[in-house]
């Protein structure tokens, strides 16, 4: 996910990356990691940095612009998978809509990459 | 092509759900127009789906159960034959210029099997989790792809790459992306997205990139372009 600062809201986070703070930790379907006591920053955002030590979350930086991203979890099962629950995914549909996956829960569902390249 | 599939399934309880991932939205904007499917049909700009569910190249699918577990992880999904690709195997290559020639010369020898996915996806709608094609949880992580530092680093890579491109320094972006690559040489969708911006018809080679759809694919062998599906 895109950071353009050293800060990131908890609600950012878990809607990008699947990953909520909860009392236990950051939790991923049923797999939680144990946070230390002080991930948060003053302001009450998040600390990527120790998110991305404790998730396995490379954290890459273009230096010119100053703009971050932190790149998904490594830490727990080594797969790009963690859990076999599905994180919500909203995304925009052709006429700019968000769509949100789990809309359709109760239904099976074939979501099926392509591109136009 | 998901669209005639689509009408057979969603009465029996099945919906699909169409991402494309690219970088600029109005590249698939006519393609979703053309298909008039009835199912959700996404954009992912920023490949997020990459990150989340394992794609690495297209088409790739996943399935998720009524309670939104992961069944199968991300795998090759071919809806079947595409008359676009299948003129590949028709056409008359001395016609052609060389190197265009070259190309559709590997992209004969790619593998896929429709026929099977199919018949994957009617079993899972007629048995349910009894499907032998169901996995159960520990089974869709242990066959979902690794993910390496390295691998996870080539996703923070592309996607600062895209940041820098959507906000309009598209040569800022190829650092990034030509990092992406060396880090993550099995992820095609972040290889051909930045390829294409530079040789649209070829993805061939150029002075920005060190490799190219065709080079890599005599790398790997174009019939391993596609792993089996198991």
């Amino acid at each position: 996910m895109i950071l353009e600062e050293l800060a990131v809201d908890a609600g950012v986070f878990e809607a990008r990356t699947g990953w909520a703070i909860k009392p236990q930790g950051a939790c991923k379907g049923e797999v939680c990691v144990p946070l230390p006591d002080s991930p948060w920053l003053a302001d009450g955002r998040l600390d990527p940095t120790v998110l991305a030590e404790r998730l396995g979350m490379p954290l890459v930086v273009d230096e010119r612009r100053r703009v971050w991203a932190l790149g998904p979890e490594t830490a727990v099962t080594g797969r790009s998978l963690t859990t076999a629950v599905a994180p919500e995914l909203v995304l925009p549909d052709a006429e700019g809509n968000p769509f949100r996956l789990s809309s359709l829960r109760g239904q099976k569902v074939l979501l099926v990459a392509w591109a136009s390249w | 092509m998901w669209q005639a599939h689509r009408t057979r399934w969603h009465p029996q309880g099945l919906e699909i759900v169409t991402v494309a991932l690219d970088v600029d939205r109005t590249e698939a904007l006519p393609f979703i127009e053309q298909a008039h499917a009835q199912h959700p049909s996404l954009v992912d700009e920023a490949h997020v789906c990459d990150e989340l569910f394992g794609f690495v190249n297209v088409p790739n699918a996943v399935w998720i159960d009524e309670r939104g577990t992961i069944v199968r992880p991300a795998e090759p999904a071919h809806p079947g034959s595409n008359p676009f690709t299948e003129s590949f195997r028709t056409i008359d290559l001395s016609t052609l210029p060389p190197d265009i020639a070259d190309v559709l010369r590997e992209a004969r020898k790619i593998r896929s099997d429709p026929a099977q996915y199919v018949a994957m996806i009617e079993d899972w709608l007629a048995r349910g989790s009894d499907s032998p094609y169901a996995l159960a949880p520990d089974e869709v992580v242990r066959r979902s792809g690794t993910r390496t530092t390295a691998e996870a680093t080539a996703a923070a890579e592309f996607e600062l790459g895209r940041f820098l491109h959507d906000h309009g320094d598209h040569a800022a972006a190829i650092p990034h992306w030509r990092e992406a690559h060396r880090l993550y040489p099995a992820n095609w969708t972040y290889k051909r997205q930045a390829w294409n911006f530079e040789d649209p018809m070829r993805q061939g080679p150029t002075d920005v990139y060190d490799s190219s759809w065709y080079e890599d694919i005599k790398k790997i062998g174009a019939e391993n372009y596609y792993p089996p599906i198991v």
